[in-house]
This record gives C-alpha cells, sequence and structure tokens, in this order.
C-alpha cells in the first residue's frame, strides 16, 4: 500500500509583524534587504521578542485541526549552519521533552477518509537564497533576509494518505481552513511549502524536500510514486533517501547532501519564557474563532434549506461566505445563494478581479429583494450584477441609467399588450380555446419590453384582454 | 580635583555646582591617558566624551532638567552594545563590528545624562577569568600589574579601581562579575537573572548571565541598579520590579537576619589569607546583629561541571552566527563555498572560545546529550531545589569570592581545569538565578580579597542593605597606582 505523509509549512501571512520583531511579516512589497532590524538579522546582542498574536493563530489553527492544545509552550534551537539563517539556528518547537508544541495529536475528515495531525508547531522563515550565474562553477549566492522571521506553521501528518488525490483534497480543505481562519492568504506566492515521505508496498520511505506550492505538492507526489513503482516493477531496490523538487523540471532529484545526517543539538531556547495558554485562554479564543467551514455548511442547509451542493461552494469559500452571512435575510437567503453561487463566482472568477470587485453586502441585498419584489427580473439582474461588479454604484442606479427595471406600469404595460392582440390575431384565438398557449403571447410581450415586463402583471392582463 | 570620589558624591558635587561634569571627565580621560598604558583596561575611548560633558554643564546652568548622572563618566564592557561604536567582545571576530543600536541598559543610562568614557576589555565573548584570553591582550590588576585582574569583565572592574571612570557595567555569565571586582578591590554585583534587560548584551550563556554594575560602593551599585532595572520589552525574559527604589533604607542594617555560611565554598583550596578574612566577615556580621550557622549544598560540588558543560552548550549556539558574512572582519569570500569559507573566517576565535565550541558541539550532540548536557540541566535544578530549601531558613548566604587571590599574569593560563575551579563559589548564583554580590572587605600581601554574599530571587535589596553594612565595618586602603 502507498503511504504518503505531508510537512507542510504555512506562513501567517495575515500577521502584521514578524515572529520576533516589529518588521513585517508582508515582505513581499519591499526592496532587497529592506525589511530587517537587529532582531531578524541576528545581530550581535539581539533578542528574540515573541509575537503574542502569532501564538493566538497558531493556537486556532491546531483548534481547528482538532488537534490537542498544551497549557504551557515552549521554544527551542535548532542549530544548523546555512547562509539564509541569520542566527545559524532556526527557533522551532519539539515535543521531545513532553508535548510543548503548539499542537498536539490531532485529525481532519478528507470526504471518508481520517488525515491524522501528528503535530504543529509555531517556527521562524529563514532568509530567501537568490543564485546568480549560469554554469555551477560562476554560480553566487545572494542572500535576501527580507523574509527571516517570518511566522509560519509547520503542520506535520501521519503518512495516512494512499493517493496523490487525497492528498490534493487534503490541500484544498487546508487552504480554506486557513483562510477561513483569517490566518493566511494560501494564494501568495512561498506562503504554502511542504516536503512529502512516499513510500509504496515493498519499498522504503523517501523524504522530497522543498516543493514550493501546493499545486506541485501533488505533481511531486504523482511523480514520486510512479518512480518508485517503475523501479518496484523491475526488481531494484528503493533506497531511502532524501529528494528534492525540481520546478523547472517538474522531476525529482536525489540530494547529495547528507542532510538526514545532521545533528541539530536541539535544546530549550532561553531567550524566551515559556508561554503559558491556559483552558482560560484557549475559551477565550476558541469563542473568538471564526465558523467552521462545516459548520457554516450544516447551517445554510438547514436553516435555508439551500441545497447542499450550493451550501458546499459557497460555505467553502471565505470571501463570499461573508458576504452572504452579511446580506441575506431570512426571506432572500436562497436568493442571495443563488446569485451568488451561479452568477457572481462566475463573474469574478479571479484572484484579481476579485479585489477590483466593488460588490458590497447592500448590493446583493437590494438584488434579491428587488427579485422578489418583481422590481427586476432575473435575466436584468445578471446584467446589473456586470455593473455593480465593474462600478460599485447603487442598484437603483443601475437599474435607471441602463433601463433595466420591469414595465409594471399597468397602463403601459396594457398598451403594449393591444399592440400584440392586434399583431397576433391568429395567436389570440389559439389561446382562447387553449389557455396553455398564452405563453406564447407572453413571451411576444417580453420580446417587444426586452425581458422587462413585469411576467406576472403580464399573464393577468393578457389574460383580461382576451376574456 | 579628586577623581576619587564614589558616583554618588559626583552627582552631588555636579548638582551643587562645586565641580563641573567637563572637568570632571577632561580630567578622567588624562588619567586614562596617562595610566592605562601600564593597565590596558580600555579597548576603544569615547572621543566625544568632553562635549558631551559641557553640554550638561550647560543643562545644570540655565537650570533645564538634568538626568539623574549628570554627566557621571562610566565605563562599558566591549560585549555590550552603544550605537555607533565598536563592539569588539575581545574578539578578532568582530574587530570591526560597529553596533546599529544602543542596548536597553546604554538607552536608559543616556536617558539619565551618563556618559560613556570608552568600552574596557574582557576575556574573548567573556569566556575566562582573568582577561588573558582578549585578542587585544590582558588587563593588568592595578594593586599588583603583574597579576591578573580578574574576569571576564577585568576591564571594568580596572577602571573603576584605577579611578579610570566612576562605574562601570560588566556581565557576569559565572562570576564574570564578582570575580575580578574581588580581585581589584571594587563592588561587584549580579542581580536576580532577568532583573536587568539583556537585549544588547551579546550573549554567551543567555539562560544565566545578567549585566551587573561595578562601583566603588554598594550605595553605588544600588544608584546603578534604579536606573538600569526593570521590564524590558526587548527581553521577554525580563522580570517587573514595580520600579524599586534600591537605595531607599539600604542603611537599616541586618539586625536579626540568619545568614548561612556554605560549607562547600570554604572547603580545601582555600587560600589561608581568604579563610581568615571569611571568617573576619563572619564575626562582623555577627557583631551587627545577625545570626551566622554553616549549610551545606551538596550540588555545589557538581556544579561547575555542570556550569561548562550548559554554558558550552549555549555558546555553541550563541557563537554560531559569527561566520563573518554579514559582519566581521576583513575577509573576502571570493573562492570560497559556504562551508569551507566559515571554517576558515572561525579561525579567528581564540583558543578558549574555539575549546567552548567544541565541547558544546559535543555535549548536546544525539548519543551524548544525556550523559552530559541533559544530567548537567538535571544538577542545575536539583542545586536550585536545595538553594531555594536554604533560602526557607536563611535570609542570605556568604562564602569567599574566590577562593584564592590573584594570581600572576600567565600563571594559570595553560592548566584551563584550574581555571575552571576559580569559578567554584560563583556559578552557583548563575546557576540557580539568585543575587549575589562581591565586598571588598581585606587587603592580604598587597591583594584585595572580596566576601560574596547571596540572596533569594527578587530579594536583591535585601542584599544589597546587608552588603553596605558589610561595607562599613572595614577600611581599606587606597589603591597603590
Amino acid at each position: 500500500m502507498t503511504k504518503i505523509g505531508l510537512e507542510i509549512h504555512c506562513q501567517l501571512t495575515n500577521l502584521e509583524s514578524k515572529l520576533f520583531c516589529s518588521c513585517k511579516a508582508n515582505y513581499r512589497e519591499f526592496q532587497i534587504n529592506e525589511n530587517i532590524c537587529p532582531v531578524c538579522m541576528g545581530l550581535p546582542g539581539s533578542l528574540p521578542r515573541l509575537n503574542q498574536e502569532a501564538v493566538k493563530k497558531g493556537t486556532m489553527i491546531a483548534m481547528a485541526l482538532n488537534c490537542t492544545t498544551p497549557d504551557k509552550i515552549a521554544f527551542f534551537r535548532k542549530n544548523y549552519f546555512y547562509p539564509d539563517l541569520p542566527k545559524n539556528f532556526q527557533i522551532t518547537q519539539l515535543n521531545i521533552y513532553g508535548d510543548t508544541s503548539i499542537g498536539g495529536a490531532g485529525s481532519i475528515m478528507v470526504g471518508d477518509k481520517k488525515i491524522r495531525i501528528t503535530r504543529i508547531q509555531l517556527e521562524e522563515d529563514p532568509g530567501r537564497l537568490i543564485y546568480e550565474g549560469s554554469s555551477t562553477k560562476n554560480q553566487i549566492t545572494l542572500v535576501d533576509y527580507n523574509r527571516a522571521g517570518t511566522p509560519l506553521v509547520e503542520i506535520v501528518t501521519e503518512p495516512d494518505f494512499e493517493n496523490p488525490k487525497q492528498v490534493r483534497e487534503f490541500l484544498n480543505i487546508l487552504s480554506d481552513l486557513l483562510e477561513n481562519l483569517a490566518v493566511a492568504d494560501p494564494s501568495l506566492e512561498g506562503a504554502m511549502r511542504a516536503d512529502a515521505n512516499v513510500s509504496i508496498e515493498g519499498g522504503n520511505k523517501v523524504e522530497i524536500k522543498n516543493i514550493g506550492s501546493f499545486h506541485d505538492l501533488e505533481k511531486a507526489v504523482h511523480f514520486e510514486i510512479t518512480r518508485q513503482n517503475s523501479l518496484h516493477s523491475r526488481d531494484i531496490t528503493i533506497t531511502q533517501e532524501t529528494r528534492h523538487w525540481d520546478d523547472k523540471r517538474k522531476i525529482t532529484i536525489s540530494s547529495r547532501s547528507k542532510e538526514e545526517e545532521l545533528d541539530y543539538r536541539y535544546f530549550l531556547e532561553g531567550d524566551i519564557p515559556w508561554v503559558k495558554i491556559d483552558s482560560e485562554i484557549q475559551e477565550k479564543l476558541k469563542s473568538k474563532m471564526p465558523e467552521s467551514i462545516s459548520s457554516k455548511k450544516e447551517r445554510y442547509i438547514s436553516k435555508y434549506n439551500i441545497p447542499s451542493q450550493v451550501a458546499d461552494v459557497l460555505s467553502s469559500d471565505k470571501f463570499y461566505s461573508d458576504l452572504f452571512d452579511e446580506s441575506h435575510t431570512e426571506n432572500n437567503a436562497k436568493e442571495i445563494a443563488n446569485i451568488i453561487t451561479t452568477d457572481l463566482m462566475g463573474l469574478v472568477d479571479t484572484r484579481e478581479k476579485l479585489e477590483k470587485s466593488k460588490i458590497t453586502a447592500t448590493h446583493l441585498r437590494d438584488l434579491a429583494d428587488s427579485i422578489q419584489s418583481g422590481k427586476i427580473s432575473r435575466n436584468s439582474a445578471k446584467n446589473a450584477l456586470y455593473e455593480i461588479v465593474k462600478t460599485g454604484n447603487d442598484l437603483s442606479q443601475v437599474i435607471s441609467e441602463l433601463d433595466l427595471g420591469n414595465v409594471s406600469d399597468e397602463s403601459e404595460l396594457t398598451g403594449i399588450i393591444r399592440e400584440i392582440i392586434s399583431e397576433e390575431s391568429q395567436a389570440v384565438e389559439q389561446a382562447k380555446s387553449n389557455p396553455q398557449t398564452i405563453n406564447y403571447l407572453v413571451g411576444k410581450v417580453m420580446q417587444k419590453t426586452k425581458g422587462k415586463a413585469d411576467p406576472k402583471l403580464t399573464l393577468d392582463l393578457l389574460k383580461k384582454q382576451i376574456g | 580635583m579628586n577623581l576619587k570620589i564614589s558616583a554618588l558624591e559626583f552627582v552631588q558635587e555636579v548638582q551643587n555646582g562645586n565641580i563641573s561634569a567637563e572637568d570632571f571627565v577632561a580630567k578622567t580621560l588624562e588619567r586614562i591617558q596617562s595610566i592605562d598604558d601600564k593597565l590596558h583596561a580600555f579597548l576603544s575611548i569615547n572621543e566625544d566624551a568632553v562635549n558631551q560633558a559641557q553640554e550638561i554643564d550647560r543643562k545644570v546652568k540655565s537650570g533645564d532638567k538634568v538626568g539623574v548622572c549628570f554627566g557621571m563618566p562610566i565605563s562599558i564592557k566591549d560585549n555590550m552594545c552603544i550605537k555607533n561604536s565598536k563592539t569588539t567582545c575581545g574578539s578578532k571576530m568582530l574587530e570591526n563590528f560597529v553596533a546599529p543600536y544602543d542596548a536597553t541598559v546604554i538607552r536608559k543610562l543616556k536617558q539619565q545624562d551618563a556618559i560613556f568614557v570608552g568600552k574596557v576589555n574582557l576575556d574573548e565573548f567573556a569566556m575566562g577569568l582573568t582577561t588573558e584570553f582578549s585578542a587585544f591582550g590582558p588587563s593588568k590588576n592595578p594593586w599588583e600589574t603583574d597579576h591578573v585582574p580578574g574576569g571576564s569583565s577585568g576591564g571594568s572592574a580596572v577602571s573603576v579601581s584605577a579611578f579610570e571612570c566612576v562605574a562601570s557595567l560588566g556581565s557576569d555569565t559565572g562570576g564574570s562579575v564578582r570575580n575580578p571586582a574581588s580581585f581589584c578591590s571594587v563592588v561587584g554585583f549580579k542581580p536576580t537573572y532577568g532583573l536587568i534587560s539583556r537585549y544588547g548584551l551579546v550573549s554567551y550563556a543567555n539562560s544565566i548571565e545578567q549585566i551587573g554594575p561595578l562601583t566603588r560602593t554598594v550605595k553605588d551599585t544600588a544608584f546603578m541598579l534604579n536606573i538600569i532595572s526593570g521590564l524590558d520589552s526587548n527581553d521577554n525574559t525580563t522580570v517587573d520590579n514595580k520600579d524599586e527604589n534600591y537605595l531607599s533604607g539600604i542603611d537599616s542594617g541586618i539586625e536579626g537576619k540568619k545568614i548561612g555560611i556554605i560549607k562547600e565554598m570554604l572547603g580545601d583550596g582555600v587560600d589561608p589569607a581568604v579563610l581568615s578574612a571569611t571568617k573576619d566577615a563572619i564575626s562582623k556580621l555577627e557583631n551587627l546583629g545577625a545570626t551566622c550557622e554553616e549549610i551545606s549544598l551538596d550540588m555545589v560540588k557538581y556544579s561547575v561541571a555542570a556550569y561548562y558543560t550548559i554554558t558550552a552548550t549555549e555558546a555553541g549556539s550563541n557563537l554560531a552566527r559569527y561566520d563573518n558574512l554579514r559582519y566581521g572582519y576583513d575577509f573576502s569570500v571570493e573562492g570560497y563555498e559556504f562551508n569551507s569559507y566559515i571554517t576558515k573566517a572561525r579561525q579567528n576565535f581564540g583558543p578558549e572560545v574555539k575549546r567552548r565550541m567544541i565541547i558544546g558541539g559535543f555535549v548536546p550532540s544525539t548519543g551524548h546529550a544525556g550523559k552530559y548536557f541533559l544530567k548537567a540541566l538535571k544538577i542545575k535544578s536539583k542545586l536550585t531545589r536545595e538553594i531555594n530549601d536554604a533560602f526557607k531558613k536563611f535570609d542570605l548566604l556568604i562564602a569567599p569570592t574566590v577562593p584564592i587571590l590573584p594570581f600572576k599574569i600567565g600563571e594559570k593560563i595553560d592548566d584551563p581545569i584550574a581555571l575552571f575551579l576559580v569559578d567554584i563559589n560563583t556559578v552557583t548564583a548563575n546557576l540557580t538565578g539568585k543575587p549575589a554580590i562581591s565586598v571588598p572587605f581585606a587587603v592580604s600581601n598587597g591583594l584585595p580579597i572580596g566576601i560574596q554574599l547571596l540572596a533569594d530571587s527578587m530579594q536583591d535589596k535585601l542584599l544589597l542593605r546587608a552588603a553596605h553594612a558589610l561595607e562599613n565595618t572595614v577600611k581599606l586602603p587606597e589603591v597603590p597606582i
């Protein structure tokens, strides 16, 4: 049986500052080596200053993944030399001297499959290496320390995955969960990175390091299983080793470095006292946690009778579920869910469009109410939505500017109907004997009003006129 | 101009307009100029000190608000960062390192109008107890210039003792403030762990070390402590002392206090002169109304071994950053890859630092940690339990600061084990986080002897009170320089 385990590094991108200093956690908008200070550069005499907000967010992630949460956590030093590491040690967490990591054992359901979480730890990201020069001989390595000290959570799973599809589904759920907790934006470049352990039946465990995105993680796992299977089928031993993911060629390559032999000489980081997270603090955090995706879905179905599939799509996206929760009332919930999932999500289908979009909860509420009261047809609503996303104008303004409002003025509509009756005498006769065919006439009225005639009123008036 | 006054006297005199800060600082610099060739306390001099003193005199004259130090000239051990000045740590590795920020203690002293006359010598990265391991050569004991001044804050003790400044800041990882204070006949204080922010102190063994003042009188130490102690958001290990005033009530004596005499610190190898000074101190304390009784701290006999195991482990990690990539000395990367470059660059560490880093790479490593590092941690917690029990019975503990008298430069440098054992009486306060102070008490054949008092955590005020009482029982000769 194929076994896959993951170690996922998620930057807490929504935090204001780095894990141990007040430099920005969002290092992406800076010039090289601009977002640095004595602390994240590890200058002589500097000391780490723990970001308490990161501890809270880390605990929330642990809770959301159903992990145990110890009432006291500690930090450790992981000692090794590497140019991206300003202090030549990384401040991280560890469970070998008791459960002192921010999250202990937990689990999450992926479809019907239970994926066990081994632990979650809070740690600092190293700097970023930039390689220049093409030939290996003249290659120089530059270091950008802007990223050094960015808060990360490392989520370690048990080897519970059996195929790349489960890995992908898990990553989707995890991304949605992190976004829903408002701790991270998984779409940012480098925000989510991973290592994977892969072994097939009868083979040794192979570790793949340095996978730069969730997208590549699935590919890397897939590649590795195929590679191992093809070795196995030819009776070649699969050696236990560390491999690196080459994201240009999309293959795994054996690492020549003896990384697995490194002795990290872990010991307690004395500069950061133990952090108490007792049950009182935990309860407080729990009460501040946003509603989980599954609970949202449940609520949408049971309270508003929204179809399961629609509820699923709506609840797993934080932006849209927030918009829904802000805009809906008891009466228009279903209508709004429909507008979001059938029209809006199609219209705003990229991150870029989402950032530019001007739609607000008020817009959605107005739209749904207008549809339900017959002020605007569904068809026109779609056009109005397009305009609102673009301009952010009020619905009433959009209706009048684009002339989208339903014709519900009785005398105006009666005039139009009279015209149709005189033009379509044959159809009128037919309708008199067979009331089913009156829809044809309704269609004609719609045509003439470009879909703006109030359908119910049209039908009533037609019936009255035909007699 | 009399330079031989205490910090509090200096403050008084400037405040009253009897002396000007400019004159005093200028004369201090002249004295450094004339005698430091012989003593080698200073590694660098603040060329701007006289100008800074002028500014303070101007403020005093015009009635502007002046900080409580009134331009008091102090020296700083060269392992604390002063913005825009060199912080060498007595090492070739940091020969050209200019700190881009102020340590918290420096920031606080600047706010109170202290003037830093210069940075003073130390054993490389504070590892040593003689200053012989400074990459820039040893300091000399002003009492006997062919003798060591103690260490690692040797430059601090020399500069205070020889009137090259009014007070100094050192750092104490295993006795590095108290040991040179004892050897040079000045007051040296290591506070409760966390009482003074370490932000800007270059780490050697961060879990046990503290910054501490070296002064001429115990009251001066209390004065300095008032300025530099307290919570600091830049150091998560600092403790809240609620702005305690360590000078208030310092004269109220020690009547009725119970003092434990630590048996293990008066055993074999204690110099007879040191032993008799200690006995004299005990009887003087009894005369002041204290009761003294012997107590045994069994773990003291393992304390030096535990101390070196823990400090080497932390040093190995703390000094790993000196790979010469972001700062350091002039050495081009051309022609090296990362590992060979840092291996080559790190050869500039001196022998004692190398020795401890090699030990520090070994004792916490897989397969050896259980035998060495974890065992050392066990001793540390056992010793802490023992001393906590002792403080249920006693208010204070007493022992000589160093079991032996100052020795000659070069006498023990080739015998690391003999040097390690000089620490036997001082490391306990560091391993247990307790405050301890060395008070000048006797001079034997021209060589100073200090007596050490220890108190329970956060009992620093009581400790200073007792030290002040002890200090008042003796009148010591003046330094012969």
